[in-house]
């Protein structure tokens, strides 16, 4: 049942708002910060009153105004939306008090920015979550893309200017492929909103039409989500803060590529016409490789933040790979997945963020005997990167045993390989630094010079921490996310079984 | 009452225009505020014979100059294409005219009472081209238009002299070619009047002199709205213009010849004829030729408004590509091109001259820090430079959606591959300057004009300045009421059949 | 000869304009000072006045002067033509004389009125 509500536009427009508000308070630090916190939790409650609705099988929807002629400016929250749009504003609360610790912390200049850029930034990803149409879809995706530029700019210095200009250069040119796809969509269909299980079919179109259409609107995705070759702005993007890296390039902007690819695959072609085109066996075939390559990669990384950007650029791949799969199973694992990498790699960073500001050691190699003086960050940090290498009982696993069983389900098992690798891979390149970080002594530790404890930055990492146990041991813990992941997953396969069995 | 409304467009500017030099002999700024005061005027009389268009669902007024009636007399014909520009041009006159106040000031009456004549007078010729229903007329009105235009180039110093007598000399040639199109027409019809044209030159339409008529009107109108390769006159033009009114000049003087040509080749010969279409795809192929080489011409220029203007040639190609694909959703692009691209690159023009007036400087490399120094102006240049680029939801991106859908269902799949390049082409430019303004170290200006307060500008250029910045973005939003509400009413004969 | 008579008859004087239009564009794109670059627009403008005048003209018609001897319009030649170019007459005075105005100054501010000259200047 569709329930016309304009909540979806309030989720948005709140820290839209509060984007306006922090540009006019730049005098004033605690007042500007406020703006930014309380439009945090604002958003959080909007976001999660709706999900008891969303869980009986309701909509809510509502269309602000016509954007053409035929299309307009509709907001719905569906299952899979509401997946990432509770993720995202559940983590952007913690993140907000994070933030504020580590930016106070590293006295940053610019701050006023900072806030506002990422207040919007976080009004276009409840949009890209809640879009329903591609076209609302495209414009919160631009406004992603646009919002989170000064933010990898925040530095200001020639680094972050050569990485923010390959970032747009990436994400300006996906975005007009994408734009062309849209068109085609749009003229072949004369619709655009997203139906579950798709709205093409072969009859609307020749079948080369059908697959330009999906590389221009996959390819967007592919970019954002940084699959491999599509990848190089994300490393160079760890340039911008840590909370930017934290949020942005572990949870928002790259959560919206592999958003997109979901939405594309589930929503706009659907599984069934995909499996007849045949073009998804490419994607795949790219996630594959890109999650052993970047794993490999990332061995080879001394930069902490360098290493764990690779890291994500695998694990995004492992929710392209159980998307292209197209069976229900593996299409619940990459939403659950959406979910637990967020978690843990918020976690990763935010530690790593906090052992910058405390520490100021960017490099691996440089973070002898830390454990001691940092137990609980550190701690922290050991128990998201097991989360990643996928042990029982944490959140990583309960998605990688299900995208493991779409593979199954799909007739291909080699793709369980993949991820056996995977998780061995990132146990290599993560258990390293946790082996350095106990039970290496630090040659000079009479010289080192700690900075406070910021309390700030630390109770979000706890909190995300215990997230990561409680996922894992009751994936359908309030606010339900398993719950969703089926959902979403069962509408886009309605009627369809992987095609194998 | 209402019912002379729609000579009052043109009537008030133009009194207002040629009493200006007394009025200021009297008291120098009398002559510019009664200007000021009279476009204000036209403005409201065009909102409200746009109103009473749209109030008969689209149904022409049709206003008869001295009651002479067609096809013996002069008639101004209002429908809501013409209305919608109408209003357009004359709002973009106002907020321009009240923003080059402050250049001007300190002058003698002279000075300020002969701008503000050129400037009514070339008001006065735009709303006459847009309204007017007899070609000759046009030519009239054209010649106003480009001879206040001359003028007001010339007086934005030195290096715009040449500027303007170049200008002069390549723009008589396209006044003359269309001319002399009109001459064929008429000997071939008899008529002057559109109207009547359009219905007697049906029984001409596979003759050769019909084609050679055509020809002329492309070319004449070419040279007027800056097609490539007919642009040579412009990037000098619009750099060395008067920097008060060349947010008007960039706006809207090279789009009313951009829709005389509609109502050509729209309206009056019908796009389903061999000669027609053949001439629009010989705009095609110049429009692709144009968006290409002005973006790769403005990547490569260090003086801002150089870079507009060859920005302009490009965006020209726009227009000329909508309408080359001869299907409605491509007419409805372009058109909605002209108003959107009216409002950006006046903006962009308002803020260039703004640095000019306050710092003296147009190198886009030294504009570090601006984002401190004129707050409004660089958020202005931002929504204009994404508008360009064509981010939703601002006004650009819309119609470059119209345009991709014309492309996609007339089947001209090339063109949506140049929309794209050129989309990107502009990123590339656009944000070299937002990169500049925002994030590079503060640049030493002197003060030319000094400004203390907050707004970083006198107050009479900030407020054009933020109108034209929000209506960018409000543009966006409403676009679709435009779409519907104004421009599918007003569509040609041949997008109904 | 029949064919180059009649193409004379009917066409003739409608290529002499045109010879002379382009004549006049090729003086304003060739001709390397601006004084004659002016001159010849002049040219170019004269020749779309004679075109109207030459198609206006009509064998055997009659100044367009009601007198009373005729109300038929065949029996005079068509007056709108004329009149239109005295408004295209009026026009090209102006254009000349905005053009006369910009190239003293030209002159003033450059010393010289040679395309090559001010260039040179302009260009310092």
């Amino acid at each position: 049942m569709t329930i016309l509500d304009c909540r979806p536009f309030l989720a948005v427009g709140v820290s839209f708002l509060a984007a306006i508000l922090i540009a006019f308070s730049r005098r004033y630090p605690n007042v500007r910060e406020s703006w930014s916190v309380i439009a945090s939790f604002i958003k959080c409650g909007i976001i999660l009153s709706m999900v008891p609705a969303v869980l009986d099988g309701n909509y809510y929807e509502w269309t602000l105004c016509q954007l053409t002629d035929t299309v307009g400016f509709t907001l719905r929250t569906d299952p899979a939306g509401m997946v990432f749009a509770v993720l995202a504003s559940i983590l952007w609360v913690l993140i907000n008090f994070y933030s504020i610790g580590y930016m106070r912390c590293n006295k940053e200049k610019e701050q006023t920015g900072y806030f506002a850029a990422f207040a919007i930034c976080m009004s276009a990803v409840m949009g890209i979550a809640m879009a329903e149409n591609l076209l609302t879809f495209f414009l919160f995706y631009e406004m992603l893309t646009l919002a989170s530029y000064p933010l990898v700019l925040h530095k200001r210095n020639e680094e972050a200017l050569m990485a923010s200009r390959k970032y747009l250069i990436y994400t300006l040119i996906s975005g007009q492929l994408f734009l062309a796809g849209i068109v085609i969509v749009y003229c072949i269909s004369g619709t655009m909103s997203f139906n579950a299980g798709g709205f093409l079919n072969t009859s609307m179109a020749p079948k080369w039409v059908l697959e330009v259409c999906f590389a221009l609107l996959i390819l967007a995705g592919s970019v954002k989500a940084a699959v491999m070759p599509l990848h190089g702005w994300l490393p160079a993007a760890m340039i911008a803060p840590t909370p930017v890296s934290a949020l942005l390039h572990a949870v928002a902007v790259v959560k919206t590529g592999v958003f997109c690819v979901l939405r594309v695959i589930g929503f706009v072609f659907g599984p069934k016409l995909l499996a007849e085109l045949g073009i998804v066996d490419v994607l795949a075939w790219a996630a594959a490789i890109s999650i052993i390559v970047s794993s490999l990669i990332a061995l080879r990384q001394d930069h902490l933040k360098r290493r764990l950007a690779f890291s994500t650029v695998g694990q995004l791949s492992y929710i392209v790979l159980g998307a292209a799969l197209l069976t229900p199973l593996s299409i619940k694992g990459a939403y659950l997945h959406l979910v637990a990498h967020a978690v843990m790699k918020i976690t990763l960073f935010m530690c790593a963020g906090l052992i910058i500001a405390r520490t100021h050691r960017n490099n691996i190699s440089e973070l002898y005997g830390i454990g001691k003086k940092l137990p609980i960050t550190m701690a922290c940090f050991t128990i998201a990167s097991l989360g990643v290498a996928g042990m029982p009982f944490l959140v990583g696993f309960v998605s990688k045993w299900n995208l493991a069983l779409g593979a199954l389900q799909a007739g291909k098992p080699l793709y369980v390989l993949v991820w056996v690798a995977s998780a061995l891979l990132a146990a290599a390149y993560l258990m390293p630094v946790c082996q350095m970080v106990y039970f290496r002594r630090d040659p000079q530790e009479h010289l080192r010079e700690y900075g406070e404890v910021s309390y700030r930055m630390l109770i979000p990492i706890c909190i995300t921490t215990a997230m990561a146990i409680v996922l894992g041991v009751m994936p359908n813990i309030y606010p339900h996310f398993y719950q969703l992941a089926t959902m979403a997953a069962d509408a886009i396969c309605v009627g369809w079984n992987g095609g194998w069995l | 009452m209402t019912q002379h409304t729609p000579v009052l467009i043109v009537l008030l500017p133009v009194s207002a225009a040629l009493l200006c030099m007394l009025f200021s002999r009297i008291q120098k700024n009398l002559g510019s505020w009664i200007v000021i005061a009279s476009i204000f005027g036209a403005f409201l009389s065009a909102v409200n014979v746009l109103q009473q268009v749209l109030a008969q669902g689209g149904q022409a007024v049709h206003y008869w100059m001295g009651n002479w009636q067609p096809p013996l007399g002069i008639e101004f014909v209002i429908d809501p294409l013409s209305g919608m520009l109408a209003v357009l041009a004359t709002f973009i006159s106002l907020l321009v005219s009240i923003y080059s106040r402050p250049f001007i000031k300190d002058e003698d009456w002279l000075h300020i009472g002969g701008y503000y004549t050129l400037f009514g007078l070339m008001t006065v010729g735009m709303c006459g081209m847009i309204i007017t229903g007899d070609v000759f007329n046009l030519y009239v009105f054209l010649e106003v238009m480009s001879l206040s235009g001359y003028g007001l180039i010339a007086l934005g110093g030195k290096k715009s002299m040449l500027a303007a007598f170049r200008y002069l000399l390549i723009g008589t040639i396209g006044a003359s070619l269309y001319l002399l199109g009109i001459g064929y027409m008429y000997s071939m019809t008899g008529t002057l009047n559109m109207a009547d044209m359009a219905v007697r030159a049906a029984a001409h339409l596979h003759s050769p002199l019909f084609a050679l008529a055509v020809g002329c009107f492309i070319i004449g109108f070419g040279i007027k709205m800056a097609l490539f390769p007919l642009h040579g006159w412009q990037p000098d033009a619009y750099t060395y213009a008067h920097p008060g009114a060349a947010g008007f000049i960039a706006g809207i003087m090279s789009k009313v010849p951009a829709y005389a040509m509609i109502r050509f080749l729209f309206y009056m010969f019908g796009v389903d004829n061999p000669v027609v279409s053949s001439a629009l795809d010989v705009l095609g192929v110049l429009g692709v030729a144009g968006i290409l080489i002005g973006s790769i011409m403005a990547l490569a220029q260090f003086d801002f408004r150089r870079m507009l203007a060859y920005s302009s040639v490009a965006q020209i190609g726009y227009i000329a590509i909508g309408l080359a694909m001869g299907n409605m959703y491509g007419f409805i692009g372009a058109v909605l091109h002209i108003v959107n691209h009216a409002f950006m690159k006046c903006a962009l023009f308002l803020v260039i001259g703004g640095i000019q007036y306050r710092f003296g400087e147009v190198n886009l490399y030294r504009l570090g820090g601006m984002n401190k120094k004129m707050a409004i102006s660089s958020i202005t240049v931002t929504f204009a430079a994404l508008s360009m680029i064509g981010i939703p939801p601002t006004a650009g991106f819309f119609s470059k959606w119209y345009l991709l859908l014309g492309a996609y269902t007339g089947a001209q799949y090339f063109y949506i591959a140049v929309l794209v390049i050129s989309s990107l082409l502009n990123a590339i430019y656009f944000f070299r300057i937002l990169e500049q303004m925002f994030i590079q170290r503060e640049a030493s200006l002197t003060e030319v004009h000094k400004h203390k307060g907050k707004l970083g500008l006198p107050v009479e250029m900030v407020i054009p300045i933020l109108i034209t910045g929000v209506g960018i973005v409000v543009l966006g939003f409403y676009s679709v009421d435009i779409v519907t509400g104004i421009i599918k009413l007003g569509l040609p004969e041949v997008f109904l059949r | 000869m029949e064919v180059l008579n009649e193409f004379l008859r009917t066409k003739g004087i409608y290529s002499l304009v045109m010879i002379l239009f382009f004549l006049g564009v090729y003086g304003m794109v060739l001709s390397k000072n601006y004084m004659k670059k002016l001159m010849a627009m002049n040219v170019m403008q004269v020749a779309v006045i004679y075109f109207y005048l030459c198609f206006a003209q009509k064998e055997g018609g009659m100044v367009p002067i009601l007198d009373g001897i005729t109300n038929n319009p065949d029996a005079y030649i068509n007056p709108l033509p004329h009149g239109l170019m005295l408004t295209a007459i009026v026009v090209s005075l102006g254009t000349t004389g905005v053009a006369l105005a910009l190239l003293m100054r030209i002159k003033e501010i450059y010393g010289s009125v040679e395309e090559v000259e001010v260039l040179r200047r302009a260009s310092k």
